[in-house]
């Protein structure tokens, strides 16, 4: 049985960078290790990552899907295995499967508005959409992003952010939950930040990734406003152990999170959504 | 035999003597043969080197929670309803290794896939455990991404039906749709007749290599007394069968009720032990464990059984999304009586009624879902 | 800003959304334009102002001090209110409101408010449903902020 090819195998890649994102945030560059090139993407698909004898996580993409031959990811460390992974020194080689998952419906979304609603660690695989946006820029009308983090220091891609907010037809505005007072930018959840917008409902397609509640309470702000439930994305997260839709554990509803999922439309996940412990 | 006859099913008979050269053909053929046994009081599977090797005259009696093997006084080789096991394990493995892994400096190489499967031929496959094999085979080989280790032990795989001439008191195979009668999925499938008309097998033949296998056997064509012997031992199946579950609208159903009080009541009995997963046929969910050996050198990932019943299953962000009991058991039954028509295309459950027999707290799918109809 | 002007602006703010025109004529009396440079304190814990404020442009940052520091609470915009309590004659500000950017805001006087809501039971009707809303929509951001949703929670099993 060879690795290449088959799904369940990890392919080697090497560490080229990483970058310290916030105080627990890491962002790894990979690159193909020993000849073999890494599989091309879609933004909002995963792969699962591999720690030598450590374990294995699922991790959106948060790259760009245009850069040949690199795939990067945002990780958070919170827990043993991911740990493990940011604590990974240029050089060293990761096991990587994939890419899985349906991803963002950025062809679905030309012609329109694209909202973007990113909440903590979820602007990551938003970042990927945001950088397949901005090559086919002339493809979509206005690009607005709102961010939430917890607190200033837990704010990503801050050089990005403020690079995106002076392109023209774009909007970034972003908040946090706890600001200090050398913070002189938004304080209050991202549903605050809807009032700041003048949405055309009908021509959006917005994109939302974040904490479960967070995009609950987005989703309800943006059928509040008239986005059709069609026109309105999420990105689920469920345990994972194969991404194949074969272990059974990401299992939602009818849904395997893995392979049917993690992009959703609200009209997919709203029977769901709101079941206590489904 | 002719093989130009091949193309359509035949109707033959052999002797007991038959099953002793069926078997000695399988061997020939480089097929380990997995058979009935009688073990701890139970029916389990075990090699078969000979036909001496199949215990004769035992039944079972079962009810929700209880299970005995019971002397029937005749020379029946097949004279049970369901084992405690299907046949998963030999085609979905317990625990198998998905790859070996060797450290090499600041990096690894995979060094092995997972280990050759064994040729093996299944004897004594009822009809729930033949759609059970078919239910997993939609699951794991004939979706997105295929299931290589299943794959190969499902192609290896050659199986001997046998049609079901009694019933178990948990048997519900008819509500279902899979049997009594093993319809297709087989090579072979027999049909045991006992004395004293003669202890016969009628054996129908499902593919080539089901005809090729019978063509080395001594046999002869059926007599339509015969036939009709065969279809009356299947028909005292059917009416042995008084468990019922009514499948009409069971999809909307099960999703529509999510909240019933009854998911409570259920909970308060049930002690998650997943029993219910591991003896179920269609049951496929697997964790996947990685295991470092001593000095790091080599590692290997491990694809092990599950089950959706462990806290663990569903633990994402520092908590379980099914932490109550009653989330686990709800998830069980709508996933394999609703959510899996969604997702391939037909019920997830074949109606063997293992899950019943082997509760420790005798909870009764079929009662569930007529608790949830408001009967 | 005239009357008409003032109107135009009022028509357009999110507070005013199902107000009447004869409503928003009567808020539109009661308006007038006010600046306030960055970093200007509009109201002190404690004050007894009496102004209701609809902001047009700039964010405020509503504060809470303690020895040594002070709390951020919130920030409101364009297109949020300043200073509901004052509709409710409360007497004194339980927080501070100070701004982290020029503002342009269109400010009511209280009492003029209370009384017309008197004398017009069914603009005061509209105006306290809005408020209450407004008010809701708040507790209801307040809460999601305490939940703290982007802490990390627990270690993960893997």
């Amino acid at each position: 049985m060879s690795a290449a090819g088959c799904p369940m195998t990890p392919a080697p890649a090497r560490v080229a960078k990483v970058d310290k994102e916030t105080h627990d945030t890491f962002t790894l560059a990979l690159e193909p290790a020993d000849g073999q090139p890494l599989a091309g993407f879609a933004p909002g698909q995963f792969s699962m990552l591999y720690v030598y004898g450590v374990g294995e996580l699922p991790i959106s993409i948060s790259g760009d899907p245009h850069e040949p031959g690199r795939l990067v990811y945002t990780v958070r460390s919170v827990g043993r295995a991911t740990h493990a992974l940011v604590n990974r020194q240029p050089g060293e080689v990761v096991g990587v499967r994939g890419p899985f998952g349906r991803p963002w419906p950025l062809e679905a979304a030309r012609g329109k508005d694209v909202l973007i609603v990113a909440g903590g660690i979820g602007l990551a695989p938003l970042r990927s959409a945001i950088y397949d946006i901005l090559r086919h820029r002339d493809d979509y009308v206005r690009l607005i992003v709102l961010y939430g983090a917890r607190s200033p220091k837990d704010l990503l891609y801050r050089k990005q952010l403020a690079g995106w907010a002076r392109l023209p037809d774009t909007q970034v505005l972003a908040t946090v939950d706890y600001g200090g007072t050398s913070w002189r930018g938004h304080v209050g959840v991202v549903t605050t930040l809807f009032r700041q917008l003048r949405l055309h409902p009908a021509e959006t397609v917005a994109l939302v990734c974040g904490p479960e509640i967070m995009m609950r309470f987005v989703v309800r702000q943006l059928e509040a406003r008239g986005v059709p439930e069609s026109e309105i994305y999420l990105s689920m997260e469920r345990n994972m152990k194969c991404a194949v839709g074969s272990c059974g554990r990401c299992q939602l509803g009818p849904y395997f999170v893995c392979k049917d999922g993690p992009v959703f439309s609200w009209a997919e996940m709203r029977a769901w959504m709101d079941k206590h412990e489904l | 035999m002719d093989p130009n006859q091949v193309a359509a099913p035949t109707l033959a008979v052999i002797e007991l003597s038959g099953l002793a050269q069926l078997i000695g053909a399988l061997q020939r053929r480089g097929y380990e043969v997995i058979g009935p046994a009688v073990r701890d009081g139970a029916v389990v599977w075990d090699v078969i080197e000979r036909l001496e090797d199949l215990p004769a005259g035992w039944g079972d009696e079962q009810e929700a929670g209880r299970y005995r093997l019971k002397p029937r006084g005749d020379g029946a080789r097949f004279g049970y309803a369901s084992t405690p096991q299907g046949w998963k394990r030999f085609l979905h493995p317990p625990e198998v290794r998905l790859c070996q892994l060797e450290k090499e400096g600041s990096s690894f190489r995979v060094v092995e896939g997972p280990p050759p499967a064994a040729r093996r031929a299944l004897l004594g496959v009822r009809a729930c455990d033949v759609a059970a094999i078919a239910s997993q085979d939609r699951v794991l080989i004939e979706d997105r991404y295929p299931d290589a280790v299943y794959a190969e032990r499902r192609r290896e795989a050659f199986i001997v039906a046998v049609n079901c001439t009694q019933a178990s008191g948990t048997c519900f195979c008819t509500s279902m749709g899979t049997g009594p009668r093993a319809r297709g999925g087989f090579d072979l499938a027999l049909t045991e007749l006992l004395e004293p008309a003669g202890h016969i097998f009628l054996v129908r033949t499902g593919s080539e290599r089901g005809a090729e296998v019978l063509a080395e056997v001594d046999h002869r064509e059926a007599q339509p007394e015969e036939v009709l012997r065969a279809e009356a031992a299947i028909e005292n199946a059917c009416r042995q069968i008084w468990r019922r579950l009514d499948t009409s609208d069971l999809r909307r159903l099960l999703l529509g009720n999510l909240e019933h009080q009854e998911w409570e009541q259920v909970a308060a009995r049930c002690l998650s032990c997943g029993n219910c997963t591991m003896v179920c046929p269609t049951c496929f969910c697997t964790t996947i464990e990685d295991w470092t050996g001593v000095a790091g050198a080599r590692a290997e990932r491990r694809r092990q059984w599950d089950s959706c019943f462990t806290e663990g299953f569903s633990y994402i962000h520092g908590g379980s999304v099914r932490l109550s009991v009653k989330a686990r058991y709800r998830q069980w039954l709508t996933h394999k009586l609703a959510s899996w028509v969604d997702q391939f295309g037909a019920f997830g459950c074949v109606g063997c009624g293992r899950c019943i027999t082997w509760c420790p707290a005798g909870i009764d799918i079929t009662e569930e879902v007529a608790a949830i109809r408001g009967e | 800003m005239d009357t008409k002007a003032l109107y135009d602006v009022l028509r357009q703010h999110p507070f005013l959304e199902g107000f009447k025109p004869p409503h928003i004529q009567k808020m539109a009396e009661m308006a007038h334009e006010v600046h306030f440079a960055r970093d200007q304190t509009i109201f002190r814990e404690g004050d007894e102002c009496g102004i209701f404020y609809l902001i047009l442009e700039g964010k405020v940052a509503l504060e809470v001090s303690a020895p040594g520091r002070i709390m951020r609470i919130s920030t409101q915009g364009a297109g949020d209110e300043l200073g509901w309590s004052s509709l409710l004659m409360e007497e004194s500000k339980h927080f501070q409101a100070r701004t982290l950017e020029p503002v342009r805001a269109l400010a009511f006087d209280a009492i003029r408010l209370r009384q017309t809501c008197e004398q017009d039971h069914g603009f005061g009707y509209l105006l306290m449903r809005q408020l209450l809303v407004v008010v809701s929509q708040r507790l209801q951001a307040t809460r999601l902020q305490l939940l703290d949703l982007y802490a990390p929670r627990g270690v993960k099993l893997i």
